[in-house]
């Protein structure tokens, strides 16, 4: 460039864009090697934000920290499905305690029914059945039915949290929060 | 009188602007019908006798676009009654059977889809038999799997929009499997790559049930209002706008690489 002047038709100096020196070979190489960068920086910049498009800031969807009532209300022997739809969770009372069983049938995703005649969780879709402990005892169903961390909240209500569940098969049922003795 | 009016007609400025060569009787004439439409070019301009026997072909890949063009057609009319929102979705396809003249148009459509779906294998397993994915068409063939896809992908999307039990519980098997994408599905292989635990967040993982690819499909952590906005948008934009565009460049393909494959074709040569 200025340093090496060998071309008589290169002039010395000011670099701004547009002035002489821009509209060199080098110079111009220089300015659009900028440019570019500019513009995939700036490309690439709205490609992200576009996949963060589709990505949601809020969700309306029901919590996942459920609070459904006080011990008192439930009864022995029965299972509670009132929170089954909206929640995705049935309360199930026995003589030791309550435990709070998830409603996603593990074999492909759809919601069992709990047949009270049968003593059964039934799903619909491929036949699976669970006893009330949700063991599975028929169908394709690979492993028992999920459950929920379920604990007593500071007001004496039952507190369902689904964001922890508990895997039967992996040994967790035993958590002291995957069942609420009273 | 009769030679009057025709040449009334092929003279005026009207049949000029639109036909823009003599009639196809000639040899470069035939050539030109084709060249000189946007819709015929994508034909080739003549085509070997053996690609029109229906033994040879089982006019697959014909009867898909056929059912394609009627899959547009009654989906368009559809949309005009189709509301795609939880309120009104199921209630609106009863309205399509009960309140609508021609209430079988609904019908019409699953039955076109559930043909393409049938006619698209089909094609498939014809273009296998006859040696058609062999050079210089096997690019042809990568853009076909794409458009069988696309096909399953339209099936699937539509099968939502009923919004009933069956609907809503088999897209919650089916988009189970996106749970185990590799690397951006929760459950699947690498996703516990991504992990930042370099940066002391080993408890928080980057890919988990509420940002990996079940979740952008489904717009939420399971099948709610938002899957059936997504889906119907997919449904009727996205993926047949994808489909007709790959359809155009498949035909072209075909035209590209010297029409239908032959039983004569040496398929010893490699291509130029």
């Amino acid at each position: 460039m200025a340093e090496q002047p060998q071309s008589p038709n290169v002039e010395p100096k000011p670099a701004a864009l547009g002035a002489p020196e821009a509209r060199t070979r080098r110079g111009f190489f220089k300015w659009l090697g900028g440019a570019w960068a500019a513009f995939t920086a700036g490309v690439g910049m709205m490609n992200i934000l576009t996949v963060r498009f589709l990505y949601p800031n809020v969700l309306f969807i029901p919590p996942t920290d459920v609070k459904v009532g006080l011990p008192e209300e439930f009864q022995v022997g029965q299972v509670d499905t009132r929170f089954k739809d909206k929640f995705g969770f049935w309360i199930v009372r026995t003589e030791e305690g309550f435990y709070a069983v998830s409603t996603v049938c593990t074999h492909l995703g759809c919601q069992p029914n709990w047949l009270e005649a049968e003593q059964k969780f039934k799903c619909p879709c491929h036949g699976s059945g669970f006893y009330v402990s949700g063991i599975n005892f028929e169908g394709p169903a690979p492993r028992p039915l999920e459950r929920f961390r379920i604990v007593l909240a500071d007001d004496g209500q039952i507190l369902v949290d689904k964001s922890r569940k508990y895997q039967h098969e992996l040994g967790q049922w035993t958590d002291p929060e995957a069942f609420l003795r009273v | 009188m009769w030679d009057k009016i025709k040449n009334y007609v092929t003279d005026s400025q009207v049949w000029k602007s639109v036909i823009r060569h003599g009639y196809p009787d000639t040899r470069r004439n035939r050539v030109l019908v084709v060249l000189t439409n946007v819709f015929l070019h994508l034909h080739p301009t003549k085509v070997p006798a053996h690609s029109l026997k229906l033994s040879y072909t089982w006019c697959m890949g014909g009867l898909t676009f056929f059912l394609f063009l009627v899959e547009t057609l009654t989906g368009v009319l559809l949309m005009f009654y189709y509301r795609p929102v939880g309120e009104y979705a199921y209630n609106d396809i009863l309205a399509l059977r009960e309140h609508v003249p021609l209430g079988i148009m609904r019908e019409i459509h699953r039955w076109g889809a559930h043909a393409m779906v049938i006619t698209v294998w089909l094609h498939m397993l014809r273009v296998f038999l006859t040696g058609s994915y062999k050079p210089p068409r096997e690019f042809n063939w990568g853009v076909g799997v794409i458009l069988l896809t696309l096909t399953l992908l339209l099936s699937f999307t539509g099968y939502l929009l009923p919004w009933d039990q069956l609907a809503i519980w088999a897209i919650t098997v089916g988009s189970n499997m996106a749970r185990a994408t590799p690397f951006v599905g929760h459950e699947g292989p690498g996703s516990k790559l991504l992990n930042p635990g370099l940066l002391g967040m080993e408890d928080i993982p980057l890919i988990h049930a509420t940002d990996d690819a079940r979740f952008v499909l489904l717009g939420g952590p399971f099948v709610g209002e938002a899957t059936l906005l997504r889906f119907y948008v997919l449904h009727c934009v996205f993926i047949p706008l994808a489909a007709a565009t790959l359809i155009a460049v498949h035909f072209w393909r075909v035209r590209k690489d010297g029409g239908i494959s032959s039983p004569t074709d040496d398929f010893s040569q490699k291509p130029l």
